[in-house]
This record gives structure tokens, C-alpha cells and sequence, in this order.
């Protein structure tokens, strides 16, 4: 299979990339330490290509109201322009067919960024979807657009360097909100747990704009970084944290779905029918070792597993989320089995360090 | 960074130097080292222990994943680098200082036997491909 390239592939080899298979796609995993390209983005800032992931644009009449059915949270959370919600998309039984992120910029127009590996389903089944519920609207996948995120303390500076004509328009930005700036959609979103832009832009810019961000300092950082940087910010990641055999309740995401109004939404009647018996929690572990996905977890309340687990370099200490029945509590220490021992861990509230802070 | 010529090396990425009291000294090579990035965790075998070619022996992990260290010769641990345990990330800066585990091997001419530094290039330029 030949694997998928963004548009950046040529600029990643020429900065000395190791270049990996991530799903299909050609992606760099780290242009040198990965560990120094995690501190780089919590102390200063970096730069990810996330052209892989694929950016909707929803258009017509009523697209609120489709949203509304179609996402778990709540599209009329969103009323300024240029707002931003995070939501889980699910299907009739409850499960999560991806994570997302919606940008509302008019009535008659929603941006939405899905995952990677799950685009091609996400859009049929909101074509779907729509063709039943909301017939007169247009749903554009927009292969013609890149996406760079800039994230750390000093992002937004960089960003507004290289191009002053989006800084009126971004400056008074709050956090998870878009602007469109013409060429240049500017959104201080991220997947890092730090301040910064994702801007997606015409696919031929991109390579200007990334090397235009590197001149004024801005290092390109991997996707193994970017992992690490997810992780100790908390934030779930779609076939890993969660997928179609789970629901958002069991997967840390019940703060995104709203189950009080009386909305109806894809999914709502099977989370009331079904009520968790699991959760997700943190973990740091007390023993050395490293935390890895799928290790298994024995608690006092029965046995749980690790969804996502790697080395912190901010708490230098190895964490995880894990999927744990209901019982566990926070304080408490369960033990992980990593291959014939069982080490222990403690069980924390989560995230585990944001804004270049440890939070644990 | 090309491989000593003075060493022994495995299909598995281990690099084989023999002391001159013909114990031999075990790491892993500039190339799984590359491949694994930056190093977190090493899990050394104890001294005493009995191991048999090939068998898994030694984890090193690094943030990205585990990666199994194999015996190259059957033979009897004789050290475990301690010193790796609060510096890993030697094992990236200095992949041919930084041992992993020391051996007394039970036929010497198992470790005449590994493979010298060409054939193991060739073997990573396989994988390349």
C-alpha cells in the first residue's frame, strides 16, 4: 500500500524526520529527541503538520439543528462566532464512531475537524445522516486545505510574525475560538494542553508558512511528541482511548455529552438505557517501569485495562489513562501487570500537567 | 555512525564485545537505539541467571515502546549496568559505551560465530528495504 503524504512530506525529510506509517499516512514521528521536542512545546513552542486530519465544512439552512441531532454535546452551546465545542459523535447504540471538533462561524456554516484514520466513515454518516434529517445541506470534505498547529507559550506570537494580517482578527480570541481570516482559518485550539493556533490554510501555502514559522524559530515537532504532549493534558485519543466498542461515559468524555436538556441526540436513548459501569482515571506508577496501552489492571473492584499509557517528560514518571470499574477512587493504588511482574500505581485525577505545569 | 569492527553483533540488534578474561559485554547498536528513540526504562537480567541463545533476557523501553533484548550465546550473567538505571538516555548518546549486561559464555566459539560488523550492516540495510 503507498502510504498517504501531506504536503509537507518534502519539508519533513529536508528537517532530518524520522518518517513512520501512522495510519496509512507518511508522517514524521520526531526530527531528533523526542523528549527535548516535548519540552520545547511546554516551555517555548513547536510546530506539528496535522494535514492528515480532515477538515468538513458543513453549509446550509438549519445546520445547527443537524448538529444538534448528529453530536453528543450540545451545538447550541456555541452562540459567538468563531466558538468552538469539542463533542463525541456517536451511533444509535451509544458508541463512539470518532471525536471532534465543530467551529461555528455563521448559521448557514459549521467547521468541523474529525481524525485521520476515521474521516472517510465520519463523512458517509454524516452525509448520511443528513440526506435523512437535513436534506438541504452540504457537506464538504476540504482536501483542498492543510492544517499546522503552533503550540506552546510563545505560539501565537510566532504565528502573528509570520503573518501580521490575521493578528487583528486573532488577538482577542479566547480559547476555543476560530477565526476566518480569508486564506488563513486561525483557531486557538490544540492538542497539547498549551496555548496556540491550529491554522488551516490552502494546501499550496503550507510549505511556505511552515518554513516562514521555522526562520522565526518555531522547531517542527512529531507526532511522537504531540502523543506525550495529548497525554499529560489528558485528552483522549480515538482508537486508543475510545472507539466503536465503547461509549463516552465509560471513556473520561462524559463532561462533553449533555444529557440534562431535552435534546434528542444519535445515541442519547442507549447511554440512559445503559449506565457506566466503568471510568477512566489516571495513573502514575510508583514502581519503575513504563505504562503501556492494553497492560491490565487489578483493582480492589475487579480487573481494568490501560488505554493509553507512555512516558511523562514533564512529570518524569510514567502515566497512563486506564479504563477501571466504577469503584475505583482516586488515592487509590491498584497494580499493573507489565509483562511477569505486577507493579504498582496510584490512581489521580487527571490532567497530569498543562501550560508547562505538572498538575498532579 | 558505522559499527566498531572489534565487536560481534546479532540479527537482533545486540552488540558482542569479548573482555579479554573472555567474558563478553552486551549492548544494543547505534541502529535499534535510533529506531526505538529516547530511552526511559532498562530492565537488566540478574547476575546468576542462566540463559540460553536467544532468549529474551533484557527490556529497554523508550517513550515510544518495549523493545526485548536477547542472550546472544547461551552462558551465565555475570553484571547488570546499574548504572543505566537512573540514566537510560545513555544508552541514545553512547550506544557502544553504554553495556547493558555482562556474560560468561559457555563455548567461546558461540561468540566467534555472531555476526561481524559487515554482516550486521547488511542485515540492517535488509531491513531498510
Amino acid at each position: 500500500m503507498t502510504l498517504k503524504k501531506t504536503p509537507l512530506n518534502a519539508a519533513h525529510r529536508a528537517m532530518g524526520a524520522k518518517m513512520v506509517d501512522f495510519g496509512g499516512w507518511d508522517m514524521p514521528v520526531n526530527y531528533g529527541s523526542q523528549i527535548d521536542e516535548h519540552h520545547q512545546v511546554r516551555s517555548d513552542c513547536g510546530m506539528f503538520d496535522v494535514s492528515h486530519m480532515r477538515m468538513v465544512d458543513a453549509r446550509g439552512e438549519g445546520v445547527r439543528a443537524y448538529l444538534c441531532y448528529l453530536l453528543a454535546n450540545n451545538a447550541d452551546k456555541i452562540t459567538i462566532p468563531g466558538k468552538a465545542l469539542y463533542s463525541a459523535m456517536l451511533r444509535p447504540d451509544g458508541h463512539v464512531i470518532d471525536d471532534l471538533i465543530i467551529y461555528f462561524m455563521t448559521e448557514q456554516w459549521f467547521r468541523i475537524v474529525v481524525n485521520a484514520g476515521t474521516a472517510d466513515k465520519d463523512i458517509a454518516w454524516m452525509k448520511q445522516q443528513a440526506a435523512t434529517h437535513a436534506p438541504q445541506l452540504t457537506i464538504t470534505s476540504r482536501d483542498d486545505l492543510a492544517m499546522v498547529a503552533i503550540q506552546g507559550p510563545n505560539a501565537r506570537a510566532k504565528v502573528w510574525q509570520v503573518l501580521p494580517q490575521t493578528k487583528a482578527a486573532t488577538e482577542n480570541l479566547v480559547n476555543f475560538q476560530a477565526a476566518d481570516c480569508g486564506e488563513y482559518f486561525v483557531a486557538r485550539t490544540g492538542y497539547t494542553g498549551e496555548d496556540g493556533f491550529e491554522v488551516m490554510l490552502p494546501k499550496e501555502k503550507v510549505e511556505k508558512f511552515w518554513y516562514d514559522l521555522n526562520k522565526v524559530g518555531v522547531k517542527p515537532i512529531g507526532l511522537g511528541a504531540r502523543d506525550t504532549l495529548r497525554l499529560e493534558a489528558g485528552m483522549n485519543l480515538y482508537g486508543q482511548d475510545m472507539d466503536e466498542s465503547v461509549g463516552p461515559l465509560e471513556s473520561g468524555l462524559g463532561w462533553t455529552v449533555d444529557l440534562t436538556s431535552s435534546r434528542d441526540f444519535i445515541g442519547k436513548a442507549a447511554l440512559l438505557a445503559n449506565p457506566p459501569r466503568k471510568k477512566l482515571v489516571g495513573l502514575v506508577l510508583l514502581d519503575r517501569g513504563v505504562l503501556r496501552g492494553h497492560q491490565k489492571v487489578h483493582t480492589a473492584h475487579g480487573e481494568g485495562e490501560i488505554t493509553s499509557g507512555s512516558f511523562s517528560p514533564t512529570l518524569e514518571k510514567s502515566i497512563a489513562l486506564a479504563r477501571v470499574p466504577n469503584g475505583v477512587q482516586v488515592g487509590d493504588t491498584v497494580q499493573v501487570a507489565i509483562r511477569d511482574k505486577m507493579l504498582a500505581a496510584q490512581v489521580v485525577k487527571y490532567p497530569f500537567a498543562r501550560n508547562g505545569k505538572e498538575q498532579i | 555512525m558505522s559499527n566498531p569492527s572489534n565487536l560481534k553483533y546479532t540479527a537482533t540488534h545486540e552488540w558482542v564485545k569479548t573482555e579479554a578474561d573472555g567474558t563478553i559485554t552486551i549492548g544494543i547498536t547505534q541502529h535499534a537505539q535510533e529506531l526505538l528513540g529516547d530511552m526511559v526504562y532498562v530492565e537488566a537480567p540478574e547476575a546468576g541467571r542462566k540463559l540460553k541463545a536467544k532468549e529474551e533476557c533484557a527490556v529497554v523501553e523508550s517513550v515510544k515502546a518495549a523493545a526485548d533484548v536477547y542472550a546472544p550465546v547461551s552462558g551465565e550473567v555475570i553484571a547488570a549496568n546499574g548504572e543505566l538505571d537512573g540514566a537510560p538516555e545513555k544508552i541514545n548518546s553512547d550506544p557502544y559505551g553504554a553495556w547493558i549486561f555482562k556474560m560468561k559464555p559457555d563455548n567461546a566459539a558461540d561468540v566467534a560465530a555472531l555476526l561481524d560488523a559487515a554482516a550486521y550492516q547488511a542485515v540492517v540495510d535488509s531491513e531498510a528495504h
